[in-house]
């Protein structure tokens, strides 16, 4: 044994956090500097296979994306002249021929967003109360109301096509059935195409928001309501005043999940709309990958992701900053 | 109570002594939120039945609009349109699905939980800067990769092949968090314990750290396979070939291809369901946990 005591406990201790920490007395036998280049092989060596998958696809393609936004970028020709921040200014003044069509997609974008935040943040909260009462198959209806979840866009959109097609769908049909207009274009023409979008997204995800409410509510200590109705808080006042602030750390975190799932809407306008009518509901993404990846016009769709991408870090911080204001007015 | 009736109607609640002296079962609010569960429940399932029924149906009444839930004339001739080899090769969508989902669970479940035991276990210098830009990429939005990671892939030599859809999602940072968390928890004595006994460090991993990190490893290996399994927009730029597609690209160009076959789509959207809605039965506590776990501690 030597007495460079400094050396850290075999394995780690409880938590990486006290990687300095002095070892406590009853550390584990003390170790020297073999160990400690030991320690370091082994990391490499367990480290070493994911972030080699780790910087080709998530760090290099960060600067990459930069470096292609710079140049007039088309893979599928030899060169790549540098056009400096020409991608950037043709966007924003509209001198590029394609500023129309991707403001409009960012345009689609906030829309959809603004229309579906707000039902997947309430609509999942409800199903979630009713959810939590104790009775029995409440598991059940719990799995039932996650499995569109589990299915995916790709089924989802092409499943809900059929049932919106405006001539042979089932919701035309019932509709007509209970004698209200049979012949709505749900998936060709304005306002409908959004109504579609945004309902068949709502039933595609509902579940998801509902199993984080319900697993939050589980959370909140019930002696808390007890409380609460031991002071003659009526119901409206316990969920006021016991449940919705139980939540709140939840409601963060589905605000910017919901928000980052809404903002990178795809697959539903892909397969049902086609981004139509027109260029109508063609989202953000859907834009960038078209300019980018079908037409090849790679330096500018590479552009207007990092445009986009800057909104969405505004949107985050807003959101962040929005609950945290409230925390502090408590 | 020795005549208590039987009747199966009542098992829900038979004679009722308030429990815990609160408010014991309304049977009205029950009713109300039954009928409320009820509605929600066709309104969420018979979507997917009316999809199973008309992947039954032949192409003429899936093109009826009047509705059939139950196919007068049931026919498996949509599947065997879809499975057999008249340029829908649904079968070869669903092997290349499997291929690539399962590929990249593996993937993951082994860099992911080598980096995670590394980052939760051992020290090194640096440690602290390699775990937060890992974690700080999860707040980078996916949108910025998507036009680079193309590139990559072509210069790879990768578009339109299954290495596309298989390696470059393994690269998040989801599963090395998850993982972490998970190892911070186990007791350190175990691996002490084996490491005085004489065992390799990688011998404790695999003997020691990873059995006992089974339900953590299944429960991320699900919501991978999920994950990837359904995962669209990636596959529908990257894979061209008709054979070389996935089951949701593949759908993609069915509902393109030709006159719209609502039977055919329908039978090409149940092959895609059934497997996971299949592991969802089988591990659906697992799903919806990991699912609700990941909000909380988000």
């Amino acid at each position: 044994m030597t007495d460079t005591n400094v050396s850290r406990p075999a394995t780690g201790g409880a938590s990486a956090l006290s990687v300095e920490a002095a070892p406590r007395s009853a550390a584990p036998p003390v170790r020297g500097d073999r160990s400690r280049k030991r320690d370091t092989r082994d990391a490499v060596l367990f480290l070493a296979p994911y972030l080699v998958i780790f910087t080709v696809f998530v760090l290099a393609p960060l600067l990459y994306g930069i470096w292609v936004s710079l140049h007039d970028y088309d893979f599928t020709l030899p060169e790549a002249p540098w056009v400096g921040l020409e991608n950037y200014t043709g966007l924003l003044t509209g001198d590029s021929p394609f500023a129309e069509t991707f403001w409009q997609s960012v345009q689609a974008t906030w829309l959809f967003t603004a229309l579906t935040v707000p039902l997947l943040l309430v609509l999942p909260l409800l199903v979630a109360l009713v959810l939590n009462q104790k009775f029995p198959g409440r598991n059940l209806f719990r799995a039932l109301y996650f499995a569109p979840y589990v299915l995916g866009v790709a089924v989802v959109a092409v499943l809900w096509r059929y049932l919106l097609d405006t001539n042979i769908g089932l919701v035309n049909h019932y509709l007509g059935v209970i004698g209200l207009r049979d012949t709505v274009p749900w998936l060709t023409s304005l306002p409908w195409a959004w109504i579609s979008l945004v309902g068949v997204t709502v039933w595609w995800t509902l579940g998801f928001n509902t199993v984080i409410y319900l697993a939050a509510l589980q959370d909140i200590s019930p002696e808390l309501y007890e409380a609460a109705r031991v002071d003659g808080a009526n119901a409206v006042q316990r969920f006021r005043n016991v449940t919705l602030p139980g939540l709140r750390p939840v409601v963060l975190f589905i605000t910017s999940v919901t928000i980052i799932a809404s903002v990178n809407m795809f697959g539903q306008s892909y397969l049902m709309t086609a981004g139509g009518p027109g260029t109508e509901t063609r989202t953000g993404i859907y834009e960038i990958a078209e300019v980018g990846l079908r037409q090849f016009n790679t330096g500018q769709a590479a552009a207007m992701s990092l445009i986009f991408t800057f909104f969405l870090m505004v949107v985050s911080l807003a959101v962040f900053y929005a609950f945290r204001d409230r925390d502090a007015r408590r | 109570m020795s005549t208590a009736t039987t009747s199966r109607h009542t098992t829900a609640a038979p004679t009722p002594p308030p429990r815990r002296g609160s408010s014991g079962p309304n049977p009205l609010k029950r009713i109300l939120q039954y009928g409320v569960l009820g509605a929600l429940t066709i309104l969420f399932i018979s979507p997917l039945i009316y999809m199973v029924s008309t992947s039954f149906k032949d192409t003429a009444s899936a093109a009826s609009p009047d509705p059939q839930w139950i196919p007068s004339d049931p026919t498996t001739q949509a599947y065997d349109t879809v499975l057999g080899t008249e340029g829908t090769p649904v079968l070869r969508w669903l092997l290349n699905s499997l291929l690539s989902a399962a590929g990249q669970t593996l993937l993951i479940l082994i860099t992911a939980s080598m980096a995670a035991y590394a980052l939760a276990r051992i020290d090194f210098p640096g440690k602290k800067v390699v775990f937060a830009v890992i974690i700080g990429t999860l707040f980078v939005p996916p949108v910025i990769l998507l036009i680079p990671n193309y590139l990559i892939v072509g210069r790879l030599g990768w578009l339109d092949t299954l290495w596309a859809v298989i390696v470059p999602g393994a690269a998040g940072a989801f599963g090395v968090f998850f993982l972490r968390q998970f190892f911070l928890g186990l007791p350190a004595e175990l691996e002490e314990a084996a490491a005085i006994d004489g065992a390799s460090r990688w011998r404790t991993f695999l003997q020691v750290v990873l059995p006992l990190s089974k339900p953590a490893l299944v429960t991320l290996g699900m919501l991978s396979f999920l994950t990837n399994w359904n995962d669209f927009l990636w596959p529908v730029y990257v894979l061209f070939s008709p054979e070389n597609q996935t089951l949701p690209a593949g759908l993609s160009t069915l509902q393109n291809a030709n006159a719209v076959r609502y039977d055919l789509l329908m039978a090409g959207a149940v092959i895609a369901s059934v497997p996971v809605l299949l592991l969802y039965l089988v591990a659906q506590r697992f799903v919806v946990e990991g699912v609700s776990r990941a909000g909380l501690k988000g």
